[in-house]
This record gives structure tokens, C-alpha cells and sequence, in this order.
């Protein structure tokens, strides 16, 4: 490490410390994820080290289950279709939300990203006595639904700030050009700001995939999803299986994170670039 | 755009399907696990190829919260629910469940004596065919005390004699009752002790002295695991939860038989069904004796009718919460106590929980 | 005439014409603002806002009683328990004429399961009141009616009617701060033994405090070092913190079950050091649910302290020390007030977040560790009191908004930043 003329030894120690307290930290924070992974290929159902043995009976379990089967075809239809609503009417309002005289109105952007402030219990209990009445409890599509209302301040906070950075100009340009407004949209403005939409998008499908109380409150045995299931698993009996499916997700997770990175820096190179 | 918009709408089409098929099958909805799948085995599916009906079932966690809920809201996708007396007197109070009348709706036993006169007491009423009964029971692990074993429901108060944690479902349902036994109430007075202001702080009291020793549980398949991986010796449970974990899996468990809180389960039917007619059909072959004889074998749980008793195989017989061996000391739970009482009790119960 | 001046803009039409278009075309440009937010405001009126203003509704509204009776609702409406006199005549013939026509539909039962809310052995009083129903006379019912049960010789059973038969009710929000009403309407304290939510309301505050507490102290060190990374080293070090970001919480829930488990691998790592003799208790306690709930909320403080960090030129700090300062006065005087709202931000953040937690405490805490969340939920599936259940999650928002104003004017409008 290089340091400054005027370090003593104190400060060079000072500094040491620091390096080494936040690398271990940063283990803290990863250890837990990394713990189970092994864990899920065990050949016995216990949780402790060294393990007897390998196996893939756990993931088996999970592949052949009926009941998580149904649960991951449940969980990935909500995710997909609550994350397309989620992007299609988040998309509209941040292009509606870059009028500047919208954005000196707070209280309406404070409405459209309420359901990401608001604890996720009063959502579900809210949304479960509005739901119960005209049938929509105990559905998918209520769940889509109340999915689609979480997912939307992701997708705005995400392409608003995409759109802060879209230089106006270019829609002139091709509405000189002769291009009808939605061709100027779907052919100049949506490819720029195609990072931000993706990114959050995949943060409005990474809320569904994971959202839980809402779906306690919603589904019941027909609509179980993956973390429903996890949370009965866990409660009852936490079973090897519930590792592989935490194991699974965690790689779902690192392919989100990786996808996400390279969308910025692909908004980072078109940032600095010629645009 | 338009094309998200068109899949958003088939999708929306095929829930529009399935829900009108949903209608027009019976559905059964019991406890799921393995008491559901005996169900399944000994009565929905023989049923359902007999009369070609196809039966969609369903698992719930028991209360009346989404019976209430589709009653209301006039969308009832259940037919048939397995529930338990106390739920039963709510809901059929609340008039969310059609009415049985035992002398049409019911099978005769083979001596040719009407249904109302082969059940056990209390076991059916107007909303409610009984099928079997179950008991939340204490239960220990042999292996962990090889000297004396318990035998008292005081013994599971006793620290000093019988170390080690203890396993208590988290409601004041069954955990009251115990601490009042222990204290030395006997059976018969504990509901008229528990009445009273001061009974419910003996019970308390009582309490307090294992409390820092009790892990409490909220779903039925914990206690077993809670035993078999050690972390308690001795338990609360449902006895057929227990049952088979000593019979199939081999678990040196053992009951403890005295105190055992006997509750009653039965069949009945969401006011609004549309299958009233199937759904009645359903539960006049399920409650037939050799159908609940069928379902004790498998389960062990106690039949409700007289007549099924000597069916039931005599290898389960002795494990069975109505076998006669096993009442001295029993409890029934009384469904009208609680239906009064539970909502200041449980509320008793969480600030009791929630101080050191 | 002062309109020289005046004339001269105004006169040439072109310009008027020009400044039409454009204030035209300001506000055809203002409404297709507008039209393209309307869909999502629609549908979060519909899937959001409705539903929360439901619950609202739902904690100050009861319409059970005035429904089912109506005539005894509107009798005692003008009966004053203060006045320490049973209701007269006409009220109880009133109960009689609502309990008859009430039998029918099963309205009795839903007022008695109302009415047990707020004190057990109501709904048998209005069972067996039913049992007596047959042949009772109207004129006679006062007499008749205390002979069928003595309650309803007592002030206390008609108090408890009346303040439940209000449309429009605060004793909802009176249980929910522990408060209820003694036999002559007076507002009064709950005894000791039925004193629950103050507890559970400060449970929760001291919870996420000391999680959000714990949260800044523990990332301002790791955020600063990696803020002051060159790119090339802290980008492979983000994903550290960026992984469990993106890791659904349920899972990490999940691992610190299996690893705080009493035969699990930090026990058992402990016990082969010889450092433990017997396994430690680490779940089902306050520790699990600090340790696991500080974990899954960790990223979200180092994240936003390190966006703060990253924009501090190390300038300042170098200036401070070439100037004399020694290195802890430097970082008081010329880093850390710099840093303030990035601090600011991650503690309410984290705060907030916390404050609604319910899974992890459900599954990793014991039963008193519990937080509103949960007895709110409890109240909705369990003991079917929707109308307290409402009024805990109104109270519960009501602090989360507050937060939230203050979060947004702290860091400057801008709120939260995502990836």
C-alpha cells in the first residue's frame, strides 16, 4: 500500500485495520449464500460439515415434486406477466413524468412509488380485503395484480433516470426526419433508454419472484408459488430440498446481477460516448 | 404493445376456463398431509370413480376465514371441508354452511339403527357429520430418559425430575388446560377453572415456571422433527403425527397418554356450493362405518361411530385416542369454551409470550 | 392612452397567433403527459391505493351491529352510559324485536362474534338470549331478558353494545393502543395482563433502531474503503455486496436458519474448537433475528453510503492533514460532515425497511421477538378481528410516511437509487 509522507505507524495500522475489518465484512455478507450451496448436494439430510457424502436427491425431489413443479410454473407466470404490466404502464408514466411541470408535482410521483414504501403487510392485508369481494383472492390473477402495483416504482425509478440522461433532441430529429411519434419511440428513444428498462424490469421480476406475504394472503394450495412453498417448507420441517431450491435461486440471482451489469456498462459506454 | 396486451388477455381468458370448470366438479378440501392423503385414498377416490365425478381437493390450514370469505363474496369454489368442531360451531352460527340433517343425509349402521344414535356424543349437529377424532397429547422421547419415564402431565412440568426442553404449541389452546392439570385440577373441573380470572392466572402461573424451557411450535409436522433432532424432550402433538413417526419411521417415541385433549373432526358442506346434492352423496359414503373404520386404520385417529370401532384394524386399536384404556385422565376440548373465550385468551396468551 | 408600448407587441397578429400555438401546444404537450400516466394511476388506484384506503375505512367504520339491529343501534344512540342507568324499556324491547328478525340470516351470530371482541362471553350471551327468544313479550322484555341471563341487568353489557353499534368508531384505535372502556363508556387503561400493542409498537421501534444502527456502523467503514478503491479492485469486491442484494431474502433467511441452528455449523465449528462445551442457543432469540435481519439489510447501507462516499474528493481530507490535522480531526471536521447524508439516508432507509419486517422474524425470532407485522397478519387469519387488524396497519403506515417525508426531504427530493 502506498501512503501519504505524513502516515505514522499508528495511521499505517489505523489503515490495515480498516482493509482488513471490511474484507471481512464483505465475507460476512457472502458466507451465509455460500454455506448452503454445499449443503444442498449432501448425501445425508443434515446441516453439518464435513458432509458423507455427495448427491443430487435433493434437486431430484425438487425436479419430480408435482407441488414445487406447479409452484415454479406459478411463480415464473406471475413474475413474467406482472413484470410485462409492471414495464408497459411504468414506461408510459416516466415518459409522462419527464413533462416538467409534472416533475415539480411531488405528491404524484409520491403516489406512483408508494407500493415500494409501504410495508408489504398492509399491501397484502389491503389488498386481500379489497381482492376478497370481487373474487380475486385466491387467484393468480390477483396476485398478478398486486404484483404488477409492487414492480411499477422500479421500472420508473429506473427509466426516469435513464430518460434524464436521453438527449430531447434526437425525437426532433426524427420527427424533422418525417418518423411518426411512436416510430420516434419505438426506433430512437426506446433502443437508448433500453438499459433502464431493462434493469427494471428485472427489478420488478426479481420483487415478484421473491414477494411472499402478498402471496400468503392470496393464494391458496392452487396457487402456491416458490417462496410460498419455501415458507411452509421452512416452518414445518426445513428439508435438504428447501436447500436446493435455495441453491437454485441463487444462481437465478447471480445470472440477474450479471445481466445487470452488463447493462451498465453498456450505459455507461454510451454515456461517455458519442451520444 | 398490442401483443402483450393480447397475451394478457388470453391469459386472462384461460383463468376465465378454469374457473367456470371449478364449478362444475366437487372439490374436497381437507388438512393436506398425510391425514389428507389417507383421506384421498379411503373415501375421495373410490367415491369419485363410483359415481364418475372428478373430485378437485384442496389443503388449508384450518379456521373459517376463507370459508367466510367465498360465502360472502358469493364466489364458493369448496364444496366440502374437513373442519374441526370448534370451527364448525362458528361457522355454522355465521350460517356459512349448509344444513345435514343426520336422519336423510346420513347412512344407517348395519344393525339398521339410524346415524344420530351410532355416533359418539357431541360428534354431530346440523352443520356437521363427525368422522374422526384426534387429540393433541404430550409425547416424549424413550431415549432420552432411561431411568423413569414419564407418566403425569405433571411430570412434564417437572424440570428437575425430567430435564430438557419442552415442545408447546404456540396457542393458549392445550397449553392452559395442561398447566391446570398440573397444578392438580382434574380434568373435569378445567374448563369451570378456567372461567374464572383467577383460574387463567393459576394456569399462567403455572406456566411461568417452565416457560424459559418451552420452544413453541405452529405447524404439526415440527414436534416430531423438534424430538428426532433433539432439540426437546418432550412434546405436544397430534397423535397421529406421532403415531407415525413410531410406526414408520421407528422413533423411540412414546405417549403420554394421560391428559390427552380429544377434539372432534368432521365433514361439511360451504353454504352456496353448487354440488350441494354430490357434496351430500360424498359425505354419506365417507361417514359409512367400514369408511371411517378405513381412515382410523390409516391414520389413527379415533372413529366417531360406535359401530366402526370393531372394524378398525386391532394392531392401530391400542393407539387410537377413543380406546378405552386411554381415557382415564382425557379431556374433551370444549369447542363452546374457546368459542367464547379465545379471543381474550389469545390476546392473555401473546402479552404473556411476549414478557421475559 | 399608455398602450403605445403595448401595441407594439400585440399588434401583429402573427405574434398572437404565434403565442396561441405555443401555449397551445404547451398544453397539448401537458395532457400527453398526463394521458400516458393516467393507465398506471388507474390501475394503481385499482390494485393499491383503493385497497390501502379500504383498510383505513375498515379501522374506523363497523356497520355489524347497525346492520343486523338497527332499532337498538338507534335506541342507544340516545342511551348515556355515564349516567349510570340501565336503558329503558323501549331499548330492550328494541333488542328482542332486532334479535327475532335477525335470527333468520344468522345476523345474531355475526353481532355476537363482533361483540366477543370485546368481551369474551358475549357471543354465548346472545346464543342463549336467542334460546329464550320463544314467547317472550314485548312489553314485558326488560324483565324477561334478565331473567333469561342477569348480564343484561348490568350497565357494562349495554355499554359495550353501544360503543360497538357506532358507523363511525375510534375504539378500534383505542385497543390498538392498549385502551378500552370500563362499564360506564369511560376511556380507561388496559390491565397489565391484556396490555400488548404499546409493547409491541415499542418492540418494534427498538428492532429496527438498533438493526438500522447497526446497519450504518457496520457498512460506513466497508463503504468508505471501497469508495476509496480505485474501480479496477472495489468492482470485484461490489459483487460481494451486490449478490446478497439481488439474493431473495427467504433464502437468506433459509441460511441463517440452517447455520444458527443448535446442530448447525457455526455450533459445530464452535464445539470442535473446544471453545463451547454444549451447543449455544442462536435461534429463536433476539440475536438470530438481529444478526439475520442486519444481514439482508446491510447491502442496502453500503450501497447508498458508497454512492454518497464516491463523490467526495479525497481533496478535502489531504488539505485538512497538509494543514495539521491529525487524522481523527480530519475526519470529523473534513470527511464525515460530507458523508452526513449518505449516513442519514442509509439509517432511514434501513429503518423503514425494517420496520415492516415479518418473515424473518416469524422464522428466525422467538415469540417475543415478534413485530407488528406479524400480529397484524394474525389478526386478518387468525382471530378474524379485521377492524383492529386494520387499525394496527394504519398506525404502523402512519410511522413508515412519516419516515419516508423526512427520508425524501434528507436526501433532497431525489429518494431512492437503484443498481
Amino acid at each position: 500500500m502506498n501512503f501519504p509522507a505524513y502516515t505514522n505507524l499508528w495511521g499505517k495500522l489505523a489503515k490495515y485495520l480498516h482493509v482488513i475489518y471490511s474484507l471481512l465484512i464483505l465475507v460476512f455478507l457472502i458466507i451465509p449464500i455460500i454455506v448452503i450451496i454445499p449443503l444442498s448436494f449432501n448425501s445425508e439430510p443434515y446441516f453439518t460439515y464435513p458432509m458423507p457424502g455427495l448427491s443430487l436427491k435433493w434437486y431430484e425431489a425438487f425436479f419430480t415434486s408435482p407441488v414445487w413443479i406447479s409452484s415454479l410454473k406459478n411463480t415464473l407466470l406471475v413474475g413474467v406477466i406482472s413484470t410485462l404490466i409492471a414495464t408497459v404502464l411504468g414506461i408510459m408514466a416516466s415518459l409522462g413524468l419527464m413533462h416538467p411541470r409534472l416533475q415539480r408535482l411531488a405528491w404524484l410521483k409520491g403516489v406512483l412509488m408508494s407500493p415500494m414504501i409501504v410495508p408489504l403487510i398492509i399491501t397484502a392485508v389491503g389488498v386481500y380485503f379489497a381482492f376478497s369481494p370481487i373474487g380475486l383472492s385466491n387467484s393468480l390473477l390477483g396476485l398478478i395484480l398486486a404484483h404488477s402495483a409492487l414492480g411499477v416504482p422500479f421500472v420508473i425509478v429506473t427509466v426516469t433516470a435513464t430518460l434524464a440522461g436521453f438527449n430531447e433532441t434526437l425525437t426532433r430529429a426524427g420527427r424533422i426526419l418525417g418518423a411518426s411519434p411512436l416510430q420516434c419511440f419505438f426506433q430512437v428513444k426506446l433502443p437508448l433508454i433500453a438499459p433502464g428498462v431493462i434493469s427494471g424490469a428485472l427489478f420488478a421480476f426479481a420483487t415478484s419472484f421473491d414477494e411472499i406475504v402478498v402471496a400468503i394472503f392470496l393464494t391458496s394450495a392452487d396457487q402456491r408459488t416458490v417462496p410460498r412453498q419455501m415458507w411452509s417448507g421452512i416452518r414445518e420441517q426445513l428439508s435438504p430440498t428447501i436447500l436446493a431450491v435455495a441453491t437454485i435461486l441463487i444462481v437465478m440471482s447471480t445470472i440477474m446481477l450479471i445481466t445487470l451489469e452488463l447493462l451498465r456498462r453498456r450505459t455507461e459506454r454510451i454515456r461517455s460516448g458519442s451520444l | 404493445m398490442k401483443l402483450k396486451t393480447k397475451t394478457y388477455l388470453s391469459v386472462l381468458a384461460a383463468f376465465a376456463v378454469t374457473g367456470a370448470q371449478a364449478s362444475s366438479s366437487l372439490s374436497f378440501t381437507s388438512w393436506g398431509g398425510s391425514y389428507q392423503e389417507a383421506q384421498e385414498k379411503t373415501a375421495v377416490k373410490p367415491f369419485g370413480i363410483a359415481n364418475k365425478v372428478d373430485i378437485k381437493t384442496d389443503a388449508y390450514n384450518g379456521g373459517i376465514a376463507q370459508v367466510r370469505a367465498q360465502v360472502q363474496t358469493k364466489n364458493v369454489t369448496w364444496d366440502i371441508v374437513d373442519m374441526q368442531l370448534s370451527d364448525v360451531i362458528r361457522a355454522c352460527d355465521e350460517g356459512l354452511l349448509e344444513k345435514i340433517n343426520p336422519d336423510i343425509d346420513l347412512a344407517k349402521d348395519k344393525s339398521g339403527k339410524p346415524a344420530k344414535s351410532d355416533y359418539l356424543p357431541g360428534a354431530i349437529n346440523n352443520c356437521m357429520a363427525g368422522n374422526i377424532s384426534w387429540s393433541t397429547i404430550l409425547v416424549f422421547n424413550k431415549d432420552k430418559f432411561k431411568g423413569s419415564q414419564p407418566k403425569t402431565v405433571a411430570d412434564f412440568f417437572d424440570l428437575k425430575k425430567f430435564p430438557g426442553k419442552r415442545a408447546l404449541r404456540k396457542s393458549p389452546e392445550g397449553a392452559l388446560e395442561w398447566a391446570l392439570i398440573a397444578d392438580g385440577v382434574p380434568p373435569a373441573q378445567v374448563y369451570k377453572t378456567l372461567s374464572t380470572q383467577a383460574g387463567v392466572e393459576r394456569a399462567f402461573k403455572k406456566l411461568d415456571t417452565v416457560k424459559s424451557s418451552i420452544v413453541w411450535w405452529e405447524a404439526g409436522a415440527q414436534p416430531p422433527q423438534l424430538l428426532a433432532d433433539g432439540e426437546v424432550t418432550m412434546a405436544s402433538a397430534y397423535n397421529a403425527r406421532i403415531y407415525t413417526a413410531i410406526m414408520n419411521d421407528k422413533k423411540p417415541f412414546e405417549f403420554l397418554w394421560d391428559g390427552q385433549l380429544k377434539n372432534i373432526e368432521g365433514y361439511v358442506i360451504v353454504k352456496g356450493s353448487k354440488n350441494v346434492a354430490a357434496a351430500k352423496a360424498f359425505i354419506k359414503e365417507a361417514t359409512k362405518p367400514q369408511a371411517l373404520a378405513d381412515l382410523a386404520t390409516s391414520t389413527a385417529y379415533g372413529p366417531l361411530r360406535k359401530s366402526a370401532v370393531s372394524l378398525v384394524d386391532p394392531k392401530v386399536g391400542k393407539y387410537l385416542p377413543t380406546a378405552p384404556e386411554h381415557q382415564k385422565g382425557s379431556l374433551d376440548v370444549d369447542p363452546l369454551f374457546w368459542a367464547d373465550n379465545a379471543d381474550a385468551l389469545n390476546q392473555k396468551f401473546a402479552v404473556w409470550l411476549g414478557r421475559k | 392612452m399608455t398602450n403605445s408600448t403595448y401595441t407594439e407587441t400585440l399588434t401583429s397578429a402573427e405574434a398572437k397567433v404565434l403565442k396561441r400555438n405555443l401555449r397551445k401546444s404547451e398544453r397539448f404537450g401537458l395532457y400527453k403527459a398526463l394521458l400516458l400516466i393516467l393507465p398506471l394511476f388507474v390501475f394503481l388506484m385499482f390494485t393499491f391505493i383503493l385497497p390501502i384506503g379500504s383498510l383505513l375505512f375498515k379501522s374506523v367504520t363497523d356497520d355489524v351491529i347497525p346492520t343486523e339491529w338497527p332499532a337498538l343501534t338507534q335506541s342507544l344512540a340516545a342511551w348515556d352510559p355515564a349516567k349510570k342507568q340501565l336503558p329503558d324499556s323501549q331499548t330492550y324491547s328494541n333488542l328482542v324485536v332486532d334479535l327475532q328478525k335477525s335470527i333468520e340470516d344468522d345476523g345474531n351470530s355475526r353481532v355476537a362474534t363482533r361483540l366477543n371482541f370485546q368481551q369474551s362471553g358475549m357471543r354465548s350471551l346472545i346464543m342463549k338470549t336467542m334460546r329464550h327468544l320463544d314467547g317472550m313479550d314485548l312489553k314485558d322484555a326488560k324483565q324477561s331478558l334478565i331473567d333469561a341471563d342477569e348480564r343484561w341487568g348490568q350497565i357494562g353489557t349495554w355499554t359495550i353494545i353501544k360503543f360497538s353499534s357506532q358507523r363511525l368508531t375510534f375504539d378500534y384505535f383505542l385497543n390498538a393502543f392498549d385502551y378500552t372502556r370500563d362499564e360506564f363508556g369511560n376511556v380507561v387503561h388496559n390491565a397489565p395482563a391484556d396490555s400488548l400493542y404499546q409493547d409491541v409498537f415499542i418492540r418494534t421501534i427498538v428492532v429496527s433502531l438498533t438493526v438500522a444502527v447497526l446497519c450504518v456502523l457496520i457498512a460506513y467503514p466497508v463503504a468508505s474503503f471501497l469508495a476509496a478503491l480505485p474501480s479496477k479492485f472495489s468492482n470485484p469486491l461490489m459483487i460481494l455486496v451486490l449478490l446478497p442484494f439481488w439474493t431473495s431474502f427467504l433464502v437468506r433467511t433459509t441460511s441463517w436458519i440452517v447455520m444458527l441452528q443448535t446442530n448447525g455449523p457455526i455450533n459445530q465449528f464452535l464445539l470442535e474448537l473446544g471453545l463451547i462445551l454444549k451447543p449455544l442457543e442462536l435461534i429463536y432469540n433476539r440475536f438470530s433475528v438481529l444478526v439475520s435481519m442486519t444481514h439482508i439489510l446491510l447491502p442496502y447501507s453500503i450501497l447508498s453510503l458508497y454512492s454518497v462516499m464516491k463523490g467526495i474528493s479525497p481533496v478535502y481530507v489531504k488539505a485538512a492533514r497538509s494543514l495539521g490535522a491529525g487524522p481523527i480531526k480530519a475526519f470529523f471536521n473534513a470527511y464525515f460532515p460530507q458523508t452526513l447524508p449518505g449516513v442519514v439516508a442509509a439509517g432511514i432507509l434501513s429503518f423503514i425497511l425494517a420496520i415492516g419486517y415479518y418473515i424473518t422474524p416469524a422464522l428466525v425470532g422467538g415469540a417475543d421477538d415478534q413485530l407488528a407485522s406479524y400480529y397484524i397478519a394474525n389478526h386478518v387469519n387468525t382471530t378474524l378481528n379485521w377492524g383492529l387488524a386494520s387499525a394496527l396497519s394504519v398506525l404502523l403506515l402512519g410511522g413508515v410516511m412519516v419516515l419516508y417525508i423526512v427520508f425524501v426531504r434528507m436526501t433532497g427530493g431525489k429518494g431512492m437509487k437503484l443498481g
